[in-house]
């Protein structure tokens, strides 16, 4: 039966089909060349309203785009022996960046876990708040640190803590909405088990929840500590002290102290590199660690 | 099965020993850990010197912020020395009355010119004296004597609200703010509300209300309310909406040509597509360069070559997300499946032909929403490198909190910037659902 008919309206029913896919294969390609026009365009308008706008001209600055590196190096090779002691000099510093990327992290981490826990459906302890959690974890993500920073700077002086609040109060939100996405794939049958013992809710969020989801929220953290430490160097930039605002004098002093700044990108460059390494290896770790659990 | 067959074989006592030791390892975690980052804690505390942050903080700054965002202050002030007058918002010569307009809470009598405040609170300037009253406390006099101020109070303690120096008087009430010097003397009258955020005190729809603006906009006049509007030399919206634009065209090119440029440099880097390891370890360390030096760096760097400016920008952040997504990319590939690239080799495709019909519709969803997180976030990098490379809604937010005047200013473009970011976040999202639900293998 399926043969006869399948035969039966052979001819005419596959030029059909076929005409149909080609027709269907040609608009597909015409909407994607349409896209990729309209993309390249954009690339290309914006490449060159962002050179008008810039003070120097792209092509004017490439050939001299090795230049400042070139006298850093250069500076830098010729007071080597200075180097050791630069690295000394502003290990302080650099310690003082570390310490703003930890704290933040860890008082992030903790803000982020209530504030998941609160939004997470399922686990919430009020279940009508949960959109206003979220909200608040948006507009905590959205809020650049640089803002917070500098108001900050503003009413308290300048220093490490406005950096470090600042970095804290980003972090509360965007890993508020990492933990509360690995929220929703635990399991709530030891949260049922601890409300049917008379569990009150923290009980039941560190009792029931945190043991499952603690190796990934120690990798979601481990990460947030490395782009930390990214920001806390560039918050320093504008006056929040640490490393980055080390560099920021060693380059306003100019030619003669380049040896300095040197220091200063070796150190930053080595630790985001350290960090970089030693949190994915950390992270691979557990989430191997987590595998093996599984298999046992 | 084998659990139970373990419990049945397994000695008790040595169970039990292992279940103890397990329990103590644990308890040892669950509080030695708590207790380390306490430990820590307390180390930061005194690392980031935070007693002494209590006497450097200056909360009055905080209170000034917070009053500067939902209020402004007019200015009106009497040059001592030629008697001249002038009115001005917030004291800037771009919220100057035009000559001959004044406030219509000041009024002018003669030689005498009145300034009502709040709570009965009046200013007379006289030509040679001003007079203060305050309500409850009584009237004070001063006049420009030789190098000081010579005043006179009302008998009785003086209130705490009255600073009182040989060559400046000020009061500061909830009414506003009085000052007298030899020179000059100014009264600051507070208001509520951002000041002139449509119109500047130049235009002739200042002042109008909503309706009577539509009624002339209705009747011919729309281009010049928007010129007006658009061109407010307080608020320079056409300015700070091209900082917006600035911002997003950093990320956008910034994200974009990343992408572009750590594709074909991914397969490079990726173990299934080059055997070579010595080429593959080459790329990666060029990743792992482009992502250990941070834009901060890159930043510095290129604004040296580039000069300040949202090229500058974009490049420093196309540089760092080369990096993020070189690594990102040549994992997305090493994980593809082998069997379409055989099923298109079968056929007797090309290489090229073979990678793009075999691998690229493959990775196309993760790499596209990769790309598009990162455009999102890249939004608010751009903010901050804009605010160090000089170019963007950054540049404006820095110089706007560094004169440390214009709060109101401040936290409008917050509010853009937060608004920018979330139109973004949902545009993003958006747009990945669409692509990537929609993405039935590549177009």
């Amino acid at each position: 039966m399926a043969d006869q008919t399948a035969s039966g309206a052979g001819g005419s029913s596959s030029a059909q089909i076929r005409e149909s896919y080609m027709a269907q294969t040609r608009r597909k390609r015409l909407y994607g060349g349409m896209i990729l026009a309209v993309f390249v365009a954009l690339m290309a308008s914006g490449f060159i309203t962002a050179d008008a706008r810039n003070a120097g001209g792209f092509w004017d600055g490439l050939h001299q785009l090795g230049a400042f590196p070139a006298a850093v190096m250069s500076e830098a090779a010729e007071k080597i022996t200075d180097l050791p002691a630069n690295l000394v000099k502003y290990f302080p510093a650099l310690v003082e960046t570390i310490n703003i990327a930890a704290v933040s992290t860890l008082i992030g981490a903790a803000g982020g876990i209530l504030l998941s826990m609160l939004a997470t459906r399922g686990l919430a302890r009020w279940p009508r708040l949960i959109p206003l959690w979220r909200r608040m974890m948006d507009v905590m993500r959205a809020v650049p640190e640089i803002v917070i920073a500098l108001v900050l700077i503003f009413v308290l002086g300048g220093g490490p803590v406005p950096a470090m609040i600042a970095i804290a109060f980003h972090t509360v939100g965007a890993l508020g909405k990492l933990f509360s996405e690995v929220n929703e794939n635990a399991s709530l049958k030891p949260v049922e088990g601890l409300t049917s013992v008379g569990a009150s809710w923290t009980q039941r969020m560190v009792l029931g929840v945190m043991p499952q989801v603690a190796p990934n929220y120690l990798s979601y953290a481990l990460l947030r500590f490395e782009i930390n430490i990214r920001a806390s160097a560039i918050l320093g930039f504008v006056g929040a002290g640490g490393i980055g605002y080390e560099l920021k004098n060693a380059m306003a002093w100019g030619i003669g102290r380049y040896d300095e700044a040197a220091a200063i990108f070796l150190l930053l460059f080595v630790t985001i590199v350290a960090v970089d390494q030693i949190g994915s290896h950390f992270r691979d770790r557990l989430t191997h660690g987590r595998k093996e659990e599984v298999l046992a | 099965m084998t659990m139970a067959s373990d419990i049945h074989t397994a000695p008790t006592d040595s169970l039990k020993t292992r279940a103890d030791a397990m329990f103590r390892t644990k308890r040892l975690w669950s509080f030695g850990l708590p207790g380390l980052v306490l430990l820590y804690l307390v180390y930061a505390f005194f690392a980031f010197d935070l007693p002494g942050l209590i006497d450097r903080a200056r909360p009055e700054n905080g209170a000034i912020l917070m009053r500067d965002i939902y209020s402004y202050k007019t200015h009106v002030e009497r040059d001592n020395r030629t008697g001249e007058m002038s009115y001005a918002i917030e004291g800037e010569r771009k919220g100057e009355y035009p000559e001959g307009e004044r406030p219509d809470w000041v009024t002018v009598d003669g030689d005498v010119t009145t300034v009502e405040m709040p709570e009965g609170h009046e200013v007379r300037y006289y030509p040679d004296h001003v007079e203060y009253d305050i309500p409850g406390y009584g009237t004070i006099s001063a006049r420009s004597e030789g190098r000081g101020v010579e005043a006179t109070y009302p008998d009785g303690p003086m209130p705490d609200y009255i600073s009182a120096a040989r060559n400046r008087v000020m009061v500061v009430t909830d009414a506003g703010r009085v000052t007298i010097t030899r020179n000059r003397t100014e009264v600051f009258r507070y208001f509520t509300g951002w000041e002139l955020f449509f119109f500047t005190l130049d235009s002739p729809y200042h002042g109008l209300s909503a309706g009577e603006l539509l009624s002339r906009a209705t009747s011919g006049e729309a281009g010049a309310i928007w010129h007006d509007f658009w061109q407010n030399n307080m608020w320079r919206h056409a300015d700070v909406a091209w900082a917006l634009f600035e911002t997003l065209l950093m990320a956008f090119l910034g994200t974009f040509g990343a992408a572009i440029v750590a594709l074909p440099l991914a397969f490079l880097a990726a173990r299934n597509f080059t055997p070579l390891m010595l080429v593959r370890q080459f790329f990666r360390r060029i990743f792992d360069l482009c992502r250990g030096v941070d834009a901060l760096i890159w930043t510095i760097v290129l604004s040296r070559a580039f000069g300040p400016g949202p090229m500058t920008g974009a490049l420093a952040i196309l540089l760092t997300d080369t990096g993020s997504f070189g690594k990102m990319f040549s994992e997305a590939l090493e994980n593809v499946d082998d069997k379409q690239i055989e099923g298109i080799r079968s056929t007797g495709a090309k290489p090229v032909q073979r990678y793009r019909f075999g691998v690229i519709p493959q990775v196309t969803p993760v790499l596209l929403s990769q790309v598009l997180y990162f455009f999102e976030s890249n939004t608010r990098s751009a903010t901050i490198i804009g605010a160090i490379t000089g170019g963007g809604i950054g540049l404006l937010l820095t110089q706007a909190m560094i004169t440390q005047k214009d709060w109101e200013e401040v936290t409008y473009y917050i509010i853009l910037v937060v608004m920018l970011v979330f139109a973004m976040d949902s545009f993003s999202g958006w747009l990945r659902r669409k692509l990537i639900k929609g993405d039935d293998g590549g177009h």
